[in-house]
């Protein structure tokens, strides 16, 4: 009899792992341009890439660097029912990146034999979720959704990692990618290598397609993973890892997770 | 006897000042028939084997804002400005990403306004990029980009300096004629 509760509990932990089968993109309108340039980006989460067909995704967490380093504002920034969109104008020569970045902890346990859930961070966990919480379980996520637009002749100004959660480095050059030709990026987890992690790609149309067509690489031992492109295109890459390295105790587990969309042109 | 081994001699040492070397494009704007028809975007570089930029050549685009139909007043961006001719520029793919985003427009001695339907002459001596090329194998690359239209890219390769005169020529499908090459010793 006393399963039952428990069994829901588990359940309840277990939810966002399942929502995570809803993928998150960014779609920008084009990513080779010159200065002064617009571009439009829309933003969703739905089981295909790209197919505006499930929620849009909230922008309160969309940080754009521009060229130099410095971070810029979205215009034009709206909330639909499929999918969030924003302009940006590109004001200065070189690689802006931008970025949808989730972070935080969820934490539930039982109270007066009622399940709770909390959702917050490393800061709030202390005040919010009581130190002896029955059956408390924590854990934390990561998430770094990006795409990437260059005016002109392309820098590395806004690509510099930031050393938390899974990144993705490019040593190709993020502006040069055509179809029949390789590419190669890193990914690092926490500023370092991420060797031996699954990278899965999909490119755009899966729905004029009878086969998603995804492809599953794998890291190197340096973090290297080379990519090739059939067909031009947007192509979503995506990656995630789990581990133990959490920022509050409390917290078992960490997940990590990155994903971008670029744009593969015809050669 | 003699006369027979002097002939190469000679031929040998016309070839090595390379002073008047030269290489002559033609390349031809096809008439297509559409509705709405604006010239294309044309660029012309010299590649090397390992697809870098040796030497820019030429660039046709609608170097003046409002453009070629002007007579009433220029098209308006969305900024309120006059819209720039530039804006289409990284629709010659290629051409950009290999060095064309490099080059601030418009560039002297490289860029000219959008050319009409025919055959275009250009010739590339002494006072060129070229003449600073080291001996080598190389390619010329024309690409072409139409606004409402299609883009395509044409290439040949040749030796610069050229030993024998020398005649190239490579047809477009598209957006692209007869592309012509001619490259004296």
């Amino acid at each position: 009899m006393n399963r039952l509760p428990k069994l829901l509990l588990i359940a309840a932990v277990s939810v966002p792992v399942a929502a995570n089968a809803h993928k998150g993109w960014l779609a920008p309108s084009k990513t080779v341009l010159d200065v002064d340039q617009w571009i439009t980006v829309d933003a969703g989460v739905s089981t295909e890439p790209f197919v505006r067909d499930h929620n849009a995704m909230r922008l309160d967490n969309l940080v754009i660097v521009a060229p130099d380093g410095s971070t810029v504002a979205p215009e034009n920034a709206s909330t639909g029912k499929l999918r969030s969109t924003f302009d940006l104008q590109l004001k200065q020569a070189g690689t802006y990146r931008v970025a949808v970045v989730n972070e935080g902890l969820m934490a539930s346990w039982e109270e007066d034999g009622k399940p709770k859930r909390w959702r917050g961070n490393a800061a709030t966990f202390a005040s919010e979720v009581p130190a002896k919480a029955k059956g408390l379980k924590v854990s934390e996520s990561q998430g770094r959704l990006e795409t990437f637009a260059t005016a002109g002749k392309p820098n590395d100004g806004a690509l510099k990692p930031t050393g938390k959660g899974l990144e993705l480095q490019p040593v190709s050059g993020i502006a040069d990618l055509f179809a029949g030709e390789d590419a190669t990026f890193r990914f690092l987890l926490d500023g370092k290598p991420a060797a031996n992690l699954d990278v899965e790609v999909i490119r755009d149309g899966t729905r004029y397609r009878n086969a998603i067509g995804e492809q599953h690489l794998k890291t190197d031992a340096e973090g290297l993973v080379k990519l090739s492109w059939a067909v031009p295109g947007l192509h979503w890459i995506s990656a995630s890892v789990q581990d133990g390295k959490t920022s509050v105790p409390q917290a078992k587990e960490r997940r990590a997770s990155y994903t971008a969309t670029v744009e593969v042109l015809s050669p | 006897m003699k006369r027979h081994h002097l002939l190469p001699l000679l031929a040998a040492l016309g070839a090595l000042p390379a002073q008047a070397a030269q290489l002559d494009v033609s390349v031809q704007i096809p008439q297509l028939d559409v509705a709405e028809y604006h010239r294309p975007y044309v660029a012309v570089w010299v590649e090397r084997e390992d697809r870098s930029v040796a030497a820019h050549l030429s660039v046709w685009y609608q170097v003046k804002r409002g453009g070629p139909n002007a007579g009433g007043p220029p098209p308006v961006g969305a900024d309120g400005k006059p819209q720039s001719g530039t804006k289409w520029l990284p629709d010659l793919r290629q051409w950009w990403r290999r060095g064309g985003r490099d080059l601030s427009m418009p560039a002297d001695g490289l860029s000219s306004a959008t050319k009409p339907v025919g055959s275009h002459e250009q010739s590339f001596g002494d006072q060129s990029p070229l003449a600073a090329l080291p001996p080598g194998r190389y390619k010329l690359v024309v690409e072409a980009a139409r606004e409402d239209g299609g883009r395509e890219l044409v290439d040949l390769a040749f030796d610069w300096p050229a030993r024998t005169a020398t005649r190239l020529e490579a047809q477009g499908k598209s957006e692209l004629g007869a592309v012509r090459v001619a490259v004296k010793p």
